[in-house]
């Protein structure tokens, strides 16, 4: 077992480093300078040299490799052009409010998902089962940041329940009770980590219902029939333990949905967080934050499936403890 | 005379087949099972044996198969075909218990043994967490599976092939049923566990009284274990008997196919000997009697007429003309 | 709309509903599906929906000239038809800059849909090939190309998209393209790698190379053919995923550039407007939607009819 853990450990190590690797390669394609973005000749070529000189870039590439690892290891991930502030900053406020987001999303994704899924299964092929299938596939099928602006209308727009943006009321004050600052986050919240959320929860379902419905085509679920076990009990206790091993699998998987729904979703509702950044430097050509959320998009995933695997090791008996 | 334990009578199991065709793979069969006794079922794969067990725990899969109204499933005098859900599901485990043949499949792969077993204890009996685990133990004791009090937390990809079938049968007898199928128990194990197991089920039967019905389609196994035993083929009983009246006195032309085609080591070698053909299926049962393609002696009236089963003498029953006009019967000695 | 054109239209519905009954009467589904009229009602009736669906969108990206009254940039009277609703004369409406929207989605199909299929060609055939290469030459191969695949998967596509997207001023069409299909065949090589291995254990793989077969030609007539399958089925889905992922970009502005309609890019410039003319951005997304919907249950159904060992979930 450590063995493994410390193979697969080394494995995300190497995945990351050669991402690292190309979104070094990616900054240094970019025309202009890295403080200079566009045309380098509209300025005198003297300040451009002395500029080069003192940021190492007339070094030789493998020098500045070196100098990018080194200043990645500080935090450093270079300035953004349009924020004129060091992109790590520009990622420390932005990133916990995605990780809000995409935290909410997921749980939603994952209560809905493997409920439904799991439901659909015990009632295999009857109509409820056929009216949600057709549900979760139109969800499955909406371009996230469509739904996003459909639900921004219905619900910011026309009914006027829920904010059309933002994170949270610049007009509440500060003095406010807590618990209107609560409800106020709250409100804020629903819409986009909804859109993320059921959207995610259709795909989990669909996989959900497959995995129980194997799960439930098992010998031991007859054999826990034969015992004059409940339904219920079959399907929730037996039937459902097994599925969710590859479940956790899922997850792994909902983490590339939720990042790129990240982007979409938050330049729909401007909610300030990594996507929102992301797609305003597009805009603004800022390819430092651009290659910065690439790079740290990466990491998450990496980070996210070597941490799925570990939990499934740890929850299949069979993988935890191999033995006779 | 005591009373059966468990009378089936004229059970008939259907599917609905893809191409809207009806497979009657189990098509009138009778049979009482008495307390103690050990009730060989035997046939070869795709004659309705395992259906047949299926059927008395009502455990066909609803479509496409389901089972004839006008069968009759009689324990201890409660027809389990009528009963609510709730009422068979106390039954299913607690009175009537049923082992199968794949240990490794037939127990969840995620929970452990002691779990699986106490389960049965405390869905039917009420009993607490510990009590049930307690009882686990016990029952592992009882199987015959060294330090119980250690493998009850074991997982079953732990165990070895024989001690999962000893946890089945554990499973399965927790709650004391009076009746226990076993089908195949012993199939998927080596020769030398295979003894165990149903030497195992032998003491556990005088031990606790119950009644065993045993589908195989071993009949070195039968031999061993059942005092009677039922041939099936083609969705029937074909013919039943004592053991050794069985086995001495073969009558119904499949049965002497199918011994004769046990490879014997006392005799001086020959040719194996099979019966030619193959079991017709199950959608498509042959016309008259269903063994005619593929016996040496039919004639124009087992083409045309489906035998009843006849008695050949006390306790003794088989489904073949051949016992009505025995004359017919090739190379028999003229009378 | 003049009459003709709305003649056009029902037409190409038409045509639509009987091309899919006869497509579907040639390729009814081998396998059994005798598990209950629910489902089995719903999955006839449903794939029949989505091909005709298919159908109806290709159709009108062909011959869009004859359905639609206006071209997609044709600016109209931009005083009285600057975001009108929809009406006899302009079906679905008119955007901004006072431009018909059914004449812009039906031009967009062809953006739209060509791009997602030629993308998806792109990504299978190099999924395919890398994927084939990986599991029939293993060992040094395979170890190599699975890495480039983990860290291919590593990266959530749009990323990859947008840093191309910010390293150049704009991306050309054609570029496009090829960047969705270099971005898009690793997971496809993970599917086919997985079958090849399964099957170059099989018989008639060993007779092929007994027989002097060199490696790629054993693996093109013997070994891909029956990977066909799968495949297949991940190709429908993977011109959905594309069309999702270019519309997704063409939303952000680095897609598909306007005055080109693309579905993505309408709904970007319709989302200013979104109170005031809110058609603008709800008919590109349907279209969206309901080829996306259509695509997937055709792979479903694919999966069904080529492959009944796998059981479609």
């Amino acid at each position: 077992m450590a063995t493994w853990l410390l193979r697969r450990l080394a494995a995300a190590l190497a995945i990351v480093f050669a991402v690292v690797t190309l979104s070094f390669i990616a900054i240094h394609l970019a025309p202009g300078t890295p403080f200079l973005p566009g045309d380098e000749r509209a300025v005198d070529p003297a300040v451009v040299a002395a500029l080069r000189a003192r940021f190492g870039l007339d070094q030789p590439l493998p020098v500045q490799f070196v100098r990018y690892l080194g200043a990645l290891g500080h935090g450093d991930l270079g300035l953004s052009f349009s924020q004129r502030r060091p992109v790590a900053q520009a990622l420390a406020d932005a990133v916990p409010n995605t990780l809000l987001l995409a935290g909410t999303a997921l749980a939603v994704d994952l209560l809905l998902g493997l409920t439904l899924g799991t439901y659909q299964a015990s009632r295999a092929r009857r109509r409820v089962d056929a009216a949600i299938r057709a549900a979760t596939l139109t969800l499955y099928s909406l371009p996230v940041f469509w739904l996003a602006l459909v639900l921004l209308l219905v619900f910011g727009e026309r009914l006027h329940w829920l904010p059309v943006g933002g994170i949270r009321d610049p007009v509440l004050s500060d003095s406010a009770p807590f618990a209107a600052h609560l409800a106020d986050r709250l409100r804020h919240l629903i819409l986009p980590a909804l859109t993320l959320g059921v959207v995610g929860a259709a795909g989990t379902a669909r996989y959900q219902r497959a995995a129980m419905l194997e799960a439930l085509n098992q010998e031991f679920v007859r054999a826990a029939r034969a015992k004059g076990l409940s339904e219920r009990r079959v399907v929730w206790l037996h039937a459902l333990r097994n599925a969710l091993l590859p479940a956790i699998t899922m997850v792994g998987l909902a983490l590339p949905f939720l990042l790129t729904g990240a982007v979409l979703v938050e330049t729909v509702f401007a909610w300030p967080g990594m996507g929102k950044l992301t797609a305003d430097a597009i805009a603004a050509r800022d390819y430092p934050v651009v290659t910065a959320t690439a790079l740290l998009a990466s990491v998450l995933v990496v980070t996210g499936s070597a941490l799925a695997d570990l939990l499934y090791m740890a929850a299949d008996p069979r993988v935890r403890a191999p033995d006779a | 005379m005591t009373e059966p334990v468990l009378r089936v009578r004229d059970l008939k199991t259907y599917f609905v087949t893809e191409g809207g065709g009806t497979a009657r793979a189990v098509d009138g069969v009778s049979f009482d099972l008495y307390p103690g006794e050990t009730l060989g079922l035997v046939g070869e794969s795709g004659c309705g044996k395992t259906i047949t067990s299926l059927s008395l725990l009502r455990l066909i899969p609803e479509p496409p198969g389901h089972i004839r109204p006008g069968s009759l499933i009689e324990l201890e005098g409660r027809n389990l075909l009528t009963l609510a859900p709730r009422d068979l599901r106390a039954v299913r485990g607690n009175r009537l218990a049923m082992i199968f043949q794949e240990p490794m499949s037939s127990l969840n792969p995620v929970l452990t043994v002691g779990d699986q077993i106490a389960e049965g204890a405390i869905v039917h009996q009420g009993l607490s967490r510990r009590a049930a685990r307690a009882r686990a133990m016990e029952m592992l004791q009882l199987v015959g599976i060294p330090d119980p009090e250690l493998r009850v937390d074991d997982y079953p990809h732990q165990l070895s092939g024989g001690m999962r079938q000893r946890v089945m049968i554990a499973m399965a007898l927790v709650c004391h049923p009076q009746v226990l199928i076993a089908d195949e128990p012993t199939t998927a194990l080596d020769v030398t566990i295979q003894a165990q197991i149903l030497e195992l089920l032998d003491r556990l039967q005088r031990e606790l009284g119950m009644a065993i019905m045993l589908i195989t389609h071993d009949l070195g196994v039968v031999a061993g274990t059942a005092d009677r035993v039922l041939v099936m083929y083609a969705g029937e009983v074909v013919e039943g008997a004592s053991t050794p009246d069985l086995f001495a006195h073969p009558v119904h032309p499949y049965t002497e196919g199918l011994l004769a085609s046990v490879p014997r080591l006392d005799r001086p070698r020959e040719r194996l000997s099979g019966i030619p053909g193959t079991v017709p299926a199950a959608s498509a049962w042959p016309s008259g009697c269903r063994f005619h393609p593929r016996c040496p002696h039919a004639w124009d009236r087992c083409r045309q007429e489906e035998p009843t089963l006849f008695e050949v003498g006390p306790g003794h029953t088989a489904r073949c003309w051949l016992v009505v006009e025995p004359a017919r019967r090739r190379g028999a000695a003229a009378p | 709309m003049s009459g003709a054109r709305w003649f056009a239209v029902l037409a190409v519905i038409a045509w639509s509903a009987l091309a899919a009954l006869v497509l579907r009467q040639r390729f009814e589904r081998r396998g059994a599906d005798h598990r209950g009229p629910g489902r089995r009602f719903v999955r006839a009736r449903g794939t029949l929906i989505a091909v005709g669906i298919l159908v109806f969108f290709a159709t009108v990206a062909l011959v869009a000239p004859l359905l639609t009254p206006y071209r997609p940039s044709l600016q109209l009277d931009i005083v009285r038809l600057q975001n009108a609703p929809p009406s006899w004369g302009h079906p679905l409406g008119t955007d901004l800059y006072s431009r018909d929207t059914w004449s812009r989605i039906a031009y967009g199909a062809r953006v739209s849909l060509s791009v997602g299929t030629l993308a998806m060609l792109l990504a299978a055939t190099l999924g395919a090939l890398v994927g084939a290469a990986a599991g029939y030459f293993r060992r040094w191969t395979d170890a190599v190309l699975m890495r480039l695949v983990d860290v291919g998967l590593a990266i959530p596509r749009i990323f990859i998209l947008l840093v191309a997207a910010a390293l150049t001023t704009h991306l050309p069409l054609a570029t496009l393209v090829l960047m969705l299909g270099l971005t898009s065949w690793f997971a496809t090589s993970r599917l086919v790698r997985a079958e090849v291995l399964s099957i170059r254990e099989r018989d008639f793989v060993a007779s092929a190379r007994a027989l002097g077969g060199g490696a790629w030609r054993v693996i093109f007539r013997h070994v891909l053919p029956n990977v066909a399958a799968p495949l297949i089925v991940s190709m429908a889905l993977g011109i959905a995923q594309v069309m999702l992922l270019e519309a997704a970009l063409s939303f952000l502005g680095v897609g598909v550039q306007p005055p080109t309609p693309s579905w993505g890019n309408m709904i970007a410039e319709g989302r200013d407007q979104l109170a005031t003319a809110p058609w603008t951005t709800i008919f590109p997304g349907l279209a969206i939607v309901l080829v996306v919907m259509a695509l997937n249950t055709v792979a479903d159904a694919l999966r069904d009819a080529l492959d009944p060992r796998q059981e479609t979930p």
